[in-house]
């Protein structure tokens, strides 16, 4: 039975598109405004963004917490459920319930706790954005990582390969990083690509712990540059828009889509 | 003679190659020895900070167990705020599940091209993540005093949205943007559900002389309710919880919890800390409740999932 063309289902999704495309257009539009005259077209905003050393600086800021959180939370994540799924099938629930905390701490509670406890804290630490804020972004990237490496190591037979490799003589280090570590690359990937997405877009927690990074530039041009707001605000979905590319990419051919959705509001 | 010697060497060779058999408990104790970076992390950088919070919210400015802030949280102007943010997030959540639900459905159902619903969950997946800063942003520039489309109404059709009562600075504009990325989440989230939809069913109930209407009063919601529930509770722990988007949106001119929160942090306000720790405590209580109602959904959903 195959149905013909519906009208309605035409209709939600022209309103959908409507919907979701005239912000963004309509940013577009504002960011070539000049800022002058006001009128269109001119690349002056994004000429200014280019030439700012703050967008850089926090740009890179942002980006190496990126890179920071992605690594602490594979070496964490990966053995630690490589090890629940071999030795201790009986704490999998567990920790798939540990992976639905973040969900009830909102990130405005965790950098309220987190601040509060660490404010003694030594300098390296507290003081800088490599150590507070990406101690707080891997508990942020927790669920996304989770699930996507959880369904990773479902997907494939740990035991068969860790026994077979076992009897080849491999250590444990070897068999983790040359037998199973190759084996759920794809997952480990889409988790990366989340994480990179949540912590270029993560606002709440640098902006209330006082410290630069990318969104946080964001709002301080909001509140004096219109146009220029314009600008960043399209290069910010389009880094959404890169990372959100390169997980499908990743996951290509794949049974099972990698979890899509991460968590910067 | 030969049988025998055979018996006894496997038995014995299991016996060699499983010795877990023997010492299995001890080995077991220690294999929990493996989980423990990951526990020692969670603890000091989630659980122990979740409960400063909780513990700070019943401690007295000069020390000393009390009520005393937990209780002020019940009270004007903070009871208005709980109230507004559950408000926002129940019609969010609600608008969002049914658009989500309707938009998804169409890009699914049979007869639309399929490469429609390979981009809408892309797309999907890019504005469920698109929030914060330059998602208020973007509508400023487009629905804002002078945003593209406001212009546009007012230069070209004459009619002035702010002139007559809209603004996206207060409760419906921070909804309007909300819900752009409630509904992509909606879509992520229910696309699974629909596709359990199997195109027997439908068969079957017209067969059987049921309308349209009547396989979705019978068989099609019904199947799908558990998931909508547990959607629903998503997208309303997704809003209840948003700071940085009504952050740029409104700059703190909303009296939302998250940023009253917020706004007793970073210094606007000089106040107690520990009533900021009571909010947020209430908080914790709003979405463990939500919490609660989720996994018995998601536990019927999945018997469907299958």
């Amino acid at each position: 039975m195959r149905r013909r063309f519906s009208l309605t289902a035409w209709i939600w999704l022209l309103l959908a598109a409507a919907y979701f495309m005239i912000p963004l257009i309509a940013t577009l539009l504002f960011s070539l405004k000049d800022d002058q005259t006001g009128k269109c077209c001119s690349l002056g905003a994004y000429g200014f963004v280019l030439h700012d050393p703050q967008f850089w600086t926090t740009i890179r800021v942002s980006f190496v917490l990126s890179l920071e959180t992605i690594a602490i939370s594979l070496v964490l994540f990966v053995p630690t459920i490589y090890w629940v799924h071999l030795k201790l099938p009986r704490l999998r629930p567990v920790i798939g319930f540990l992976a639905l905390i973040p969900f009830v701490v909102p990130p405005i509670v965790l950098v309220v706790g987190l601040l509060n406890l660490y404010k003694g804290a030594p300098g390296w630490f507290y003081a800088k954005p490599y150590g507070f804020l990406v101690a707080a972004y891997v508990i942020l990237a927790f669920p996304y990582m989770y699930f996507a490496l959880d369904a990773g190591f479902r997907a494939i037979p740990l035991h068969t390969l860790t026994e077979a490799s076992q009897s080849l003589g491999a250590s444990w280090r070897t068999t983790l990083g040359r037998v199973i570590l190759p084996n759920i690359r794809v997952a480990a990937l889409g988790g990366s690509f989340l994480t990179l997405a949540i912590v270029m877009g993560e606002f709440t927690i640098a902006s209330l712990s006082a410290f630069n990074t990318f969104p946080t530039y964001i709002q301080l041009i909001n509140e004096s540059k219109a146009y220029e707001a314009a600008a960043l605000s399209l290069m910010s979905f389009g880094i959404t828009w890169a990372a959100m590319i390169a997980l499908l990419l990743v996951g290509r051919g794949r049974p099972g889509r990698p979890a899509q959705v991460a968590g910067a509001r | 003679m030969a049988d025998d010697l055979r018996l006894a060497t496997q038995t014995q060779a299991a016996g060699a190659l499983r010795p877990d058999t023997v010492s299995g408990r001890r080995r077991l104790r220690l294999a929990w020895l493996g989980t423990l970076p990951f526990f020692a992390y969670a603890l000091a950088f989630l659980f122990v900070p979740a409960g400063e919070v909780m513990v700070g919210a019943f401690k007295g400015a000069h020390g000393g167990a009390t009520l005393h802030h937990v209780r002020e949280t019940l009270h004007q102007p903070y009871l208005h705020e709980y109230w507004l943010t559950i408000k926002v997030s129940l019609i969010t959540a609600a608008g969002g599940a049914v658009l989500g639900l309707l938009i998804a459905y169409a890009a699914i159902r049979e007869g639309t091209p399929r490469f429609i619903r390979t981009a809408l969950t892309t797309f999907a997946g890019v504005a469920a993540n698109f929030a914060g800063i330059p998602l208020a942003f973007a509508f400023i520039a487009t629905l804002g005093t002078i945003g593209v489309v406001t212009s546009f109404l007012r230069d070209h059709l004459g009619y002035d949205p702010y002139a007559h009562g809209f603004t996206l600075f207060g409760e419906r504009g921070v909804e309007i943007v909300y819900l752009y990325f409630q509904i992509p989440l909606m879509i992520l989230v229910i696309a699974p559900a629909i596709d359990g939809l199997r195109r027997e069913w439908r068969e079957a109930s017209s067969n059987l002389g049921a309308s349209s209407l009547q396989f979705w009063r019978y068989v099609g919601l019904p199947i799908l309710m558990p998931s909508i529930l547990g959607a629903f509770i998503l997208l309303f722990g997704n809003s209840f919880s948003a700071y940085a988007t009504a952050y740029g949106l409104t700059g703190g001119g909303l009296p939302l919890i998250p940023i009253t929160i917020g706004y007793y942090y970073t210094g606007n306000v000089l106040s107690d800390p520990h009533l900021a720790q009571a909010l947020a405590f209430g908080m914790f209580v709003v979405l463990a409740v939500m919490m609660l109602l989720y996994i018995p959904l998601q536990r019927r959903t999945a018997r469907w999932m299958r």
